[in-house]
């Protein structure tokens, strides 16, 4: 009864988007469990996550950056079942925080993205691209909270996110949250959820595109984004190629 | 080649289009203009398959097709080339890919070959070169960042080439300078007049203005005025309209 109680619902903050069903049958040791991955100063490390059906349910990811350090995490959410990577990062002075993200899917799977960014010190960066494309009764999240400690000038954080869903009944939402306690700060974020662009396909049928090419150049464009600063090239396109493959299934 | 015959269309239940009709024979260049709102981007839209365009009555032969039977991109394939009055920017996709899918899903449609990577790349140099736009312009994603001039080359160099049988063009000749128009009338002509013993070609000229028909010498010009074509004549119309104005003209 004890471990019942433990388990979030979609009261918290931070679960309010999530699946009810599949909370309740979390496994609440599970939730306990952090990666914890530390950079030295001036370090820097890039980690990739493809939490497909070999790994759904709850991931989290605590990264902790010392001065200068560069790190980051690029993920594909496209579990069948309730997926979501938790990141928590806690950036010392000049860091950099890199963060891009891919849900798709379709069915009627909850697949989210939870980050919590803390520039606890001067003149550290992050730049978070989360991209959802769903179909069917899917929902893709991203919740990012960013948190600017009271001397943390100079701090430049940047959130982005857009969803594309190709059919009704497909969800997506954005949750960005900015607590910001220095005065001499950036921070951006955005957030656009919406159909594929027709005037696009129009275009590209007026050239002689068929309508299935088109919607999976706009597609695949379109999930690419979150993967630019992805820097190793081979890298970079074999993740698209796992987000792309993901389509199949869907009416693209 | 292009024959429409007492053309209806609507956009969200207005009709736009009411009873227009038109000839297009192979070899000719035909200049439609007419006051803002006459239906002059409808008709482009109607023949190249926009959805949201609705046509109420009327037939439209293409080449010997029924023309509004077709998919959009199975017109593209039949020969049928629409010129954007506002090109569109589509981020991630670059010119050289975009047109090179173009051009193969064409030549698929029809039983044609691919062309190969080297093979597309040869060409597309060829034609960009023909529009004085740098080829580099080409590996960017399609028309992001481009200026309006620059767009509007960039549709002539795609017209290049996929290389239709006919063009409609509309409003190429907006956002040009002086020196861009005189380049993209002399690509229109390169790419679409018709050769002694060269395919078909055709083109459709949707215009506000006169200057680009100094450069593309239109055979014949009609006047679209309340969604039907007013008056037609020979290029002496378009001088005359340009004179006297469109309410004058077509009364």
């Amino acid at each position: 009864m004890n471990q019942l109680l433990a388990l979030p619902t979609t009261h918290d903050e931070a679960w309010r988007y999530a699946d009810p069903a599949a909370l309740a049958a979390l496994d609440p040791g599970e939730l306990d469990r952090w990666c914890d991955i530390t950079l030295a100063p001036g370090e820097a490390a890039c980690r990739v996550l493809v939490l497909d059906d070999a790994s759904p349910g709850v991931q989290r990811l605590r990264l902790t950056l010392a001065q200068g350090a560069r790190g980051a995490i690029f993920a594909i959410a496209s579990a069948s079942a309730y997926t979501r990577l938790e990141v928590e990062v806690r950036l010392a002075r000049g860091a950099h925080f890199e963060f891009g993200g891919v849900t798709v899917g379709g069915g009627d799977a909850t697949r989210e993205f939870v980050t919590r960014v803390i520039h606890a010190e001067p003149e550290a960066t992050s730049n978070q691209v989360v991209r959802s494309v769903h179909w069917g009764r899917a929902t893709g999240n991203f919740l990012g909270a960013v948190h600017v400690a009271r001397d943390a000038q100079q701090t430049d954080a940047a959130q982005n996110f857009r969803a594309i869903l190709l059919e009704k009944g497909a969800s997506a939402n954005a949750k960005p949250e900015l607590e910001i306690f220095a005065d001499d700060v950036k921070c951006a974020h955005g957030a656009a959820i919406g159909a594929l662009d027709d005037t696009a396909g129009f275009y590209m049928a007026a050239r002689g595109i068929p309508p299935e090419v088109a919607r999976r150049l706009l597609v695949r464009a379109f999930i690419a984004d979150a993967f630019v600063a992805l820097e190793d090239e081979a890298q970079r396109d074999d993740l698209l190629e796992q987000a792309v493959a993901r389509l199949e299934g869907s009416r693209l | 080649m292009l024959r429409i015959d007492n053309l209806h269309a609507t956009i969200g239940g207005k009709e736009i289009l009411k009873g227009l009709s038109l000839n297009l024979n192979a070899g000719e260049v035909h200049a439609i203009m007419g006051p803002n709102g006459a239906g002059k981007s409808t008709l482009g839209y109607v023949l190249g398959g926009r959805p949201g365009y609705e046509v109420t009555g009327g037939t439209v032969t293409f080449r010997g097709q029924d023309l509004l039977a077709l998919d959009p991109h199975e017109r593209a394939a039949t020969g049928l080339f629409l010129g954007f009055q506002y090109p569109v920017e589509i981020p991630g996709v670059s010119f050289v890919q975009f047109l090179r899918e173009a051009l193969n899903a064409q030549r698929n449609t029809r039983g044609e070959e691919p062309l190969s990577g080297g093979e597309f790349l040869k060409l597309a140099r060829a034609k960009a070169g023909l529009l004085k736009l740098d080829m580099e312009m080409l590996k960017r994603p399609v028309n992001v960042g481009f200026s309006g001039g620059e767009k509007k080359r960039a549709e002539m160099v795609q017209m290049g080439i996929l290389d239709p049988a006919l063009a409609i063009l509309d409003e190429t000749d907006s956002g040009l300078d002086i020196d861009a128009l005189r380049v993209v009338g002399e690509g229109i002509n390169a790419i679409m007049r018709q050769q002694d013993g060269g395919p078909d070609k055709a083109v459709l000229l949707i215009t506000h203005y006169q200057r680009l028909l100094d450069y593309v010498k239109p055979d014949f010009v009609h006047v679209l005025a309340g969604g039907r074509i007013v008056k037609s004549g020979g290029p002496e119309l378009a001088l005359q309209l340009e004179a006297e104005g469109y309410e004058a003209v077509a009364a």
